[in-house]
């Protein structure tokens, strides 16, 4: 650890935090319909899609025709994103000549980018056309992000109106979130990314003269493309050299940009956030990260406004924050110490202000172990999953930072808009448990919580773990499961538990050296992301529209303040519980065995 | 549900048009207006011919070079058009294999200097396209290059820190030095060097 490093992580802190409260107010004016001040110009495009597409912004749903809405919305766009990935060889704006992509990858990324997870179990560059990228992925980007945050403004109506039968309108949540925050942030981003370095073009892949020619071992293909095996199974090779490096660009920045903004965290290119056309500077790196928790814990203060007191929103970000500041100095931590495997080879792994020093494996010299920290807790606390390092490669602690954050179910910041609604039902279950405790029916924000809500609550909080630890155990029973690790030992455990783990928290970061591009890892993965997150939005909006229902109960002597630290410190128990409870026997098995190992 | 089809196909079609058309078409109009040097991949260009990127680094294994960051991309390092990292794990022999390897490769153009190796330059980057080296690893490289290149020590550590970059905005991010403009540096100041009456007019 260095001071320079405690103080990038201070800095993120205190920028994050200046932004909350006038973002936060901003989005609560656009999602109450209130004069936001883009309105005056965007205002006419909005009624004239409305016009356009036959919907009636006035009307009210219930909280079902709300979910089929949004149900019926993401079922088209997964199935338009699957098809233009089979069909873009006969397509324009693919300057590479790339063919279809296979049907189970393009199912997985469908479900993948439909469902704001952005698992990849493609490289970019070398599978995706253009156009497929901008108007396939980069649409979902925006618009999964969008349905986050309207099932999250519909939850949190459900939580501020009293004996109402419905819960807003899903079109106007949707449209207003992508015209008045998406569009003009993300704007913002990309050009920002451009000014330092990223790319953005139409150009085909550019051809460089290298300075020195590379001697290297060519795999020998046979007629069909397929490698060539010796006689002993293993991949024949020729010597070759190469003269030339074909530098792969794009239009990067403007899909960077939101697959940030909205957590979802597809990279253009296959290394990601690593990637220098992605994240040329130390600066790109803090702001991609700063816009991966913006709208998360923007959306605390907009909560707050909606229901009347923004303490309620304060309360429920000091709860997240803290738990991100223990674990982004948890990583840094343990990144820092460096692999003692390597110390021994005659190599300097210690910090200082000429070096990172660390363990340094699948990371950039320009961001260093600090930045590297900070991004990888970022990253998984909200359901991101854009890396800018190889989590496959950290320490045995540092990669147990990143699977934890996710086990909470990503509730610390989570998804823009899931994550706080997450965290929401998690706040029922912790008002639950008091009210156990006293022998009084609990409330929360002045609505009852009775049998229908707690079992729409256990629901919520139970599906996850048996979808993360149920395919884990069959992946590793399994010889399609256990034929795609990388890493032998505990090692091996961790890749696929990292899988898992990812798609059933739709956050999208792997420990990539899991080959997860097998029908196998793509179909299970891919049913795992759509159960994570249509499931869990229908039960949300199930809640919603209960608790919409309910009249108002004014505060007694007995009821709980939600708004204290002491409910801070509740609520961070009943995640670290449910979270702790779950995962850490598997936990055990994987990092905390390897750690012992290393050191051993 | 009726109700709903016409609105949620017709959302999709013109949401599809507004972010996967406009948008980006957008800001790639006001990259190229305003950025675009920056935009088309920060080219090193010399007499017309691309040389690479500033942002993309190079593969180097002769001694009169700086080394970059080993890199794990397939078939060959610092292959830019398919990034990634090697993905070993801290206990994988491999990867212990590989950093031994490493090591032994820098000993080797390098016999009398038995300083440890900065951490950085036997451990692959995680893009497998990092441009840049610690100034450490830097330092640690200069005499092997100068006594390549029949050049004075000083000299060459002068160029390093002409090229080493400081944390930006003095706080975020790392020191660190570009390996390829550190190079094609080198080249020059060699040409200048070996055949002086090239620089006379």
């Amino acid at each position: 650890m260095t001071i320079n490093g405690l103080v990038q992580i201070v800095l993120f802190f205190g920028v994050l935090l200046a932004l909350v409260k006038p973002l936060g107010w901003y989005m609560a004016r656009v999602h109450e319909g209130k004069p936001c001040g883009l309105d005056r110009v965007l205002g006419p495009a909005e009624r004239s899609l409305y016009r356009l597409c036959g919907v009636c912004s006035h009307e009210e749903m219930t909280w079902k025709t709300y979910a089929v809405a949004m149900l019926l919305f993401n079922v088209f766009g997964l199935l338009a994103l699957y098809l233009l990935q089979r069909i873009q060889g006969l397509l324009p704006l693919n300057p590479q000549a790339f063919g279809a992509v296979a049907p189970d990858l393009a199912f997985n990324t469908a479900a993948s980018f439909t469902t704001n997870t952005n698992w990849q179990a493609y490289g970019g560059e070398s599978t995706m056309s253009y156009l497929t990228q901008m108007m396939g992925l980069t649409v979902q980007n925006f618009v999964s992000t969008a349905t986050g945050m309207a099932i999250l403004v519909a939850f949190i109506r459900g939580l501020a109106r009293r004996s109402s039968q419905t819960i807003g309108n899903f079109w106007v949540d949707l449209v207003r979130s992508t015209l008045y925050i998406l569009l003009p942030l993300a704007m913002i981003v990309a050009l920002l990314l451009v000014g330092q370095g990223a790319v953005q073009t139409f150009d085909d892949y550019k051809t460089a003269r290298v300075v020195q020619p590379v001697q290297y071992e060519k795999p020998v293909t046979d007629g069909n493309g397929q490698p060539s095996l010796d006689e002993q199974g293993k991949p024949k090779t020729e010597p070759a050299t190469a003269h030339h490096q074909i530098l792969a660009v794009g239009p990067a920045a403007s899909q960077v940009a939101i697959k940030h903004l909205g957590t979802n965290g597809g990279g253009f290119f296959n290394a990601n956030a690593a990637h220098p056309f992605e994240s040329p500077t130390p600066f790109t790196d803090f702001l991609l990260i700063l816009a991966e928790t913006l709208l998360a814990a923007a959306l605390t203060y907009t909560f707050g406004v909606m229901v009347g007191d923004t303490r309620q929103g304060w309360t429920i970000l000091a709860a997240m924050l803290a738990v991100l500041l223990v674990f982004v100095l948890g990583g840094y931590l343990a990144e820092s110490a460096g692999n003692p495997r390597i110390a021994t080879l005659g190599v300097d792994h210690a910090p200082s202000s000429v070096q990172p020093g660390g363990n340094m494996e699948g990371k950039e010299a320009r961001f260093g172990i600090a930045r590297t920290a900070i991004f990888a807790a970022a990253t998984t606390a909200t359901s991101t999953g854009a890396v800018d390092s190889m989590h496959d490669s950290f320490t045995p602690l540092g990669g147990l930072v990143s699977l934890f954050l996710m086990q909470f179910g990503e509730v610390i910041l989570g998804g823009v808009g899931s994550g706080l609604y997450g965290m929401l039902v998690f706040a029922i279950i912790a008002v639950f448990i008091a009210g156990l405790m006293v022998g009084r029916t609990p409330e929360y924000l002045g609505k009852k919580i009775e049998p229908y809500e707690m079992k729409m609550a256990s629901l919520l909080i139970l599906i996850m773990p048996i979808v993360v630890l149920g395919l884990t155990a069959v992946a590793t029973v399994t010889t399609a499961g256990t034929a795609s690790i990388l890493n032998p030992g505990p090692h091996g455990l961790s890749e696929i538990l990292y899988a898992y783990t990812s798609q059933g928290n739709n956050n999208g970061s792997a420990f990539g050296g899991l080959n997860a591009n097998t029908v196998f890892y793509n179909t299970t993965g891919g049913l795992a992301m759509l159960a994570s997150r249509f499931w869990l939005a229908v039960l949300t909006l199930a809640l919603a529209g209960a608790l919409a229902r309910k009249k108002l109960t004014p505060a007694g002597p007995g009821t709980l303040p939600t708004h204290t630290p002491l409910f801070v410190v509740l609520l961070i128990g009943v995640v670290l519980l449910v979270g702790g409870l779950t995962f850490v026997p598997a936990l055990a098995l994987g990092p905390i065995v390897e750690h012992l190992l290393m050191m051993g | 549900m009726k109700d709903q089809l016409r609105p949620a196909l017709s959302m999709l079609i013109v949401l599809t048009v507004l972010t996967g058309l406009i948008y980006p078409l957008a800001v790639t109009g006001l990259a190229q207006l305003f950025f675009p040097e920056q935009a088309n991949g920060s080219l090193i260009v010399q007499d017309g011919k691309v040389f690479g990127s500033k942002l993309i680094g190079q593969h180097f294994d002769e001694p009169k070079y700086f080394w970059g960051r080993p890199s794990a991309t397939a078939p060959f390092p610092y292959n830019a058009a398919a990034s990634g990292g090697s993905n070993l794990g801290p206990t994988n022999p491999v990867l212990i294999d590989a950093v031994k390897a490493r090591v032994a490769a820098l000993r080797i153009v390098d016999p009398d200097n038995d300083l440890p190796i900065p951490v950085d330059l036997v451990t692959a980057s995680g893009s497998g396209l990092d441009p840049h080296i610690s100034p450490a690893a830097a330092s640690y490289q200069a005499k092997r290059v100068a006594c390549a290149r029949s050049l004075n020590e000083n000299s060459v550590l002068a160029l390093v820190s002409m090229h080493t970059e400081e944390r930006q905005f003095g706080v975020l991010g790392e020191p660190r030095v570009n390996v390829l403009e550190l190079n094609l540096a080198l080249d020059e100041l060699q040409d200048a060097v070996v055949s002086p009456d090239r620089s006379r007019p």
